[in-house]
């Protein structure tokens, strides 16, 4: 079996007094695509905060490629293999489209992606590589950001609510491109509040509910009934 | 001929304005941190430039050999370890701390070097101008400085927008944590920004040094003019800066020529002025 | 199951705030008599302290409480001294008269001058409201009627017949600084019961990120700024009362009137009202000892400001109060446990 690439045990969260995650159990393993929903508010943004080191984790005992993460700030992190489209894509506003990716490849580990294989990746922004970051319809912005993302060469890609605000059309499409970038072995975990696309694509997929984890499986032997109710929870089932 | 003697003069010393500036709208834009101290600063790359040329005999403009370095390596360390420590949140530390420093350093000056006035002879510097048309002159060291100031703006624009620490630095500018989170070290960046424009002190204040009168109290004023002239020019333009720079030294030449009383008074009055009538500066950058 | 409901009382005063009301009674009363015990040279010592409590109040106020940091206050303290030797020497006003009205045209005249400043936000508010201090100290240094640059002294006439002697006259501005320091005071505590102290603890708590203000922000920011400016004002007017001479430089001066009550205020305990009051007291502790020191003592106060700032930045008070929990002037409602009320759920 493989070994998680990343491995949190009752990993919980506090913004001072207000506690958002109670008890995450949470495991990748390399080469997976791990799905996470949930609703808003479920604690799932903050669990991507925690394990990027963007919140105080001291003394949780959060393991990315089998090293713990206690106090790691965030770019070191990046130097050892993780990568983050963070919610709302974040381009540089004043940087190029082109800058913005070379940028992704400040801490460059190997050298699969090169700005050639992102341009094969996502055609449309060979052609507007001179363009703004900000220029950008709202999928083209989110391919620049997988893009940047992809740039160092990473062995962990945590996606934060890449769909959001975008057309089904172009979802599909920035969709498409998760298995080409599995293909170079690169372990993937996906945030999403869009059910549908996330079971699609994953192997595995965690539902957060009032920061705890309510469902874990496989989205094949998990029937709608399961997922609606840890998703909304047991007061909606019955509405 | 006497007021356009004092645009032409004005121009010139808006150079030197330029460069007290540049260093720090460097540091804003990459930081969003103002330095208090950053005048005196300037004026203790004055004083470093007085020693070396007080032991050595140096013609004061070598001495930037040794200060430009120096004041990179300085700015290097003391971001490192004390003005990281300030930033966050809250503006009161950062703001503060250097307020502190200027203080400190105002006195430390004052302590070691009395308040006696200084100057850095520049001998056939000082007095050779050349003559353009219609009775104007205008003099070699007014213009070394201003073309200094060019060709320091100049070089900061093409290192930020053609190099990979530059680019680190514009996109840190637009965002501190998602730049973290391409595995850039902020504590680095900042002090790397801040080397930068501490060079560009270093130049400055030699500069200062062999243009004007300074003492250790003169720092604040410098402090001032450079800030007029990054609002003036609009946050974030390095040519906005220089474009400040020359509107204030053009509108304390102008308010000299009416009395020299109110040289200073001309400039902070066009700087409000600017502030009233258009607050995001002349110059600001674009954005998309 | 146990399930623990607890009742919460809301109250502002806490035990020690109840007995410091006591004890600052007796404070005042003490402090109001002091002309009976104290010698002049301690009433002078004292009248420093107080408008150096009334400017330490004002620029916590605006810091601490309103986020407003200001390296200009020197501005209305020029400003209130100008305007008090003005309406003195040409408006013929008693000086005690003179100052009170130099208070209020302070705070009108700050309504301008924050229109302007207030284009700029977090640090360059700061610098902006330094360059409109140096405007007026070098226009002030124009007027040849107030002295210009060297400056212009209270004439003998009008000092004689303030009051009916030197040292009636050294009283009357002792209570005068007396009352000052403590309407300071009051007023800080006053804006921070009312509903624009919650409106500026939110205003000081939001991010600095978000600073596009509100207009309920902006009137409350407005409002702090000019009615601080007043008592600022005021303060200037009550200095260059005691000191009989004014200049452009002194009137002005960044180093006496906002570099000294920006380290008392770091130093004691921003954001409180106890800690500028501590910060001043220490401020002249110090300089008892250190008072010929000459530059080192700047330096001094610089270090153990930064210092401050650095590893405990709510200052001595901040320290204070969070290891005992104490609170001086009753600020914020706190939220208690009602003992008596407490219902258990089975």
């Amino acid at each position: 079996m493989p070994d998680p690439v990343l491995q949190t045990r009752g990993l919980t969260a506090f913004y001072g007094d207000f506690q958002a995650l109670f008890g995450i159990d949470f495991e990748v393993l390399a080469g997976e695509t791990i799905a996470i929903i949930g609703a808003n508010g479920a604690g799932k943004s903050t669990f991507l905060r925690s394990v990027t080191g963007m919140l105080s984790t001291r003394g949780q005992g959060i393991t990315l490629f089998g090293q713990p993460v206690d106090g790691v700030p965030p770019h070191e992190l990046v130097a050892r293999g993780l990568a983050m489209v963070p919610e709302g894509r974040r381009l540089f506003p004043s940087l190029t489209v082109e800058e913005n990716l070379l940028i992704g490849g400040y801490r460059r580990r190997g050298s699969y992606w090169t700005l050639n294989r992102i341009y094969e990746l996502f055609p449309i922004l060979a052609e507007r590589r001179h363009n703004g970051g900000t220029e950008l319809s709202g999928g083209q912005q989110q391919m620049v950001a997988i893009g940047r993302a992809l740039m160092s060469d990473p062995k962990l890609l945590l996606c934060d609510e890449i769909s959001l605000g975008l057309a089904p059309i172009v979802i599909r499409d920035i969709y498409a491109s998760l298995p080409r970038i599995r293909e170079h072995g690169t372990t993937i975990v996906v945030v999403e509040q869009d059910v549908t696309q996330a079971l699609a694509v994953a192997d595995r997929v965690y539902c957060f509910q009032e920061g705890h984890v309510s469902l874990t499986g496989r989205p094949a032997d998990l029937s709608r009934q399961e997922i609606t109710t840890a998703y909304f929870g047991a007061a909606e089932e019955h509405a | 001929m006497d007021w356009v003697n004092a645009v032409v003069q004005g121009v010139l010393l808006g150079g030197l304005y330029a460069l007290f500036a540049s260093g720090l709208s460097l540091m804003f834009g990459v930081m969003r941190f103002v330095n208090i101290a950053h005048g005196d600063f300037i004026v203790m790359a004055a004083y470093g430039a007085l020693v070396i040329v007080g032991a050595t005999g140096l013609y004061p403009l070598w001495t930037m050999i040794a200060i430009v370095p120096g004041m990179a390596l300085l700015g290097f360390v003391g971001q490192r370890v004390l003005l990281n420590r300030t930033l966050g949140e809250d503006i009161l530390p950062p703001l503060l701390v250097t307020f502190g420093l200027s203080i400190i350093i105002q006195n430390v000056l004052l302590e070691v070097f009395s308040a006696d006035s200084q100057k850095l002879q520049a001998g056939w510097l000082e007095t050779a101008s050349i003559p353009i048309a219609g009775g104007l002159n205008i003099g070699l060291m007014p213009l070394l400085i201003f073309v200094s100031a060019l060709i320091v703006i100049g070089g900061l624009q093409t290192f930020l927008y053609r190099t990979p620490v530059g680019r680190v630095l514009r996109a840190t500018s637009d965002d501190q944590e998602t730049v973290r989170l391409m595995g850039a070290d902020n504590a680095r960046i900042f002090a790397y920004a801040t080397a930068i424009a501490s060079a560009v002190v270093g130049i400055a204040g030699v500069y200062m040094a062999m243009r004007t009168n300074f003492d250790p109290s003169v720092g604040p004023a410098r402090l001032l003019f450079a800030f007029e002239a990054v609002i003036i020019g609009g946050l974030g333009s390095l040519w906005g800066t220089l474009v400040g720079g020359i509107i204030l030294g053009v509108a304390q030449a102008i308010g000299a020529q009416i009395d020299p009383g109110f040289q200073i008074l001309a400039g902070h009055i066009a700087f409000l002025f600017v502030l009233v009538m258009r607050p995001q500066g002349l110059l600001p950058r674009m954005r998309g | 199951m146990t399930d623990t409901k607890q009742h919460y009382v809301v109250e502002r005063s806490t035990r020690t705030s109840r007995f410091a009301s006591g004890a600052a009674a007796a404070i005042i009363l003490a402090l109001a008599l002091a002309p009976w015990w104290a010698g002049l040279g301690e009433l002078r010592i004292l009248i420093e302290i107080f408008y150096y409590i009334a400017l330490a109040q004002m620029w916590s106020l605006l810091a601490g409480y309103a986020g407003l940091v200001s390296i200009g206050q020197q501005a209305f303290v020029g400003l209130g001294g100008y305007l008090l030797f003005a309406l003195a020497i040409f408006g013929g006003l008693h000086p005690i008269v003179a100052l009170v009205v130099a208070g209020l045209v302070t705070a009108v005249a700050a309504l301008p001058i924050a229109l302007v400043a207030f284009r700029l936000t977090g640090a360059y508010f700061a610098i902006g409201t330094w360059v409109i201090a140096e405007v007026l100290r070098l226009s002030f240094a124009q007027f040849p009627a107030l002295g210009g640059g060297s400056g212009i002294s209270l004439p003998a006439g009008i000092v004689r017949d303030m009051a009916g002697s030197p040292e009636g006259r050294q009283f009357l501005v002792y209570w005068v600084a007396l009352a000052i320091a403590f309407a300071s005071i009051a007023l800080v505590l006053a804006l921070l019961r009312s509903r624009w102290g919650l409106a500026m603890t939110a205003i000081r708590d939001s991010r600095p990120a978000s600073e596009s203000l509100g207009v309920e922000a902006y009137r409350t920011k407005l409002m702090v700024y000019v009615l601080a400016a007043g008592m600022t004002g005021l303060s200037g007017g009550l200095i260059f009362l005691q000191k009989l001479r004014i200049s452009p430089d002194a009137a002005f001066s960044v180093s006496d009137w906002t570099a000294l009550v920006i380290f008392t205020v770091v130093i004691g305990g921003i954001g409180s009202v106890e800690g500028p009051i501590i910060g001043v007291i220490l401020f002249f502790l110090l300089r008892e000892v250190a008072a010929d020191w000459g530059s080192w003592y700047l330096i001094l106060m610089g270090s153990i400001a930064v210092v401050t700032m650095l590893f405990a930045p709510r200052g001595i008070w901040g320290l204070i109060s969070s290891r005992y929990d104490l609170e001086l002037f009753p600020v914020g409602r706190r939220l208690r446990v009602d003992p008596e009320r407490r219902d258990r759920k089975e």
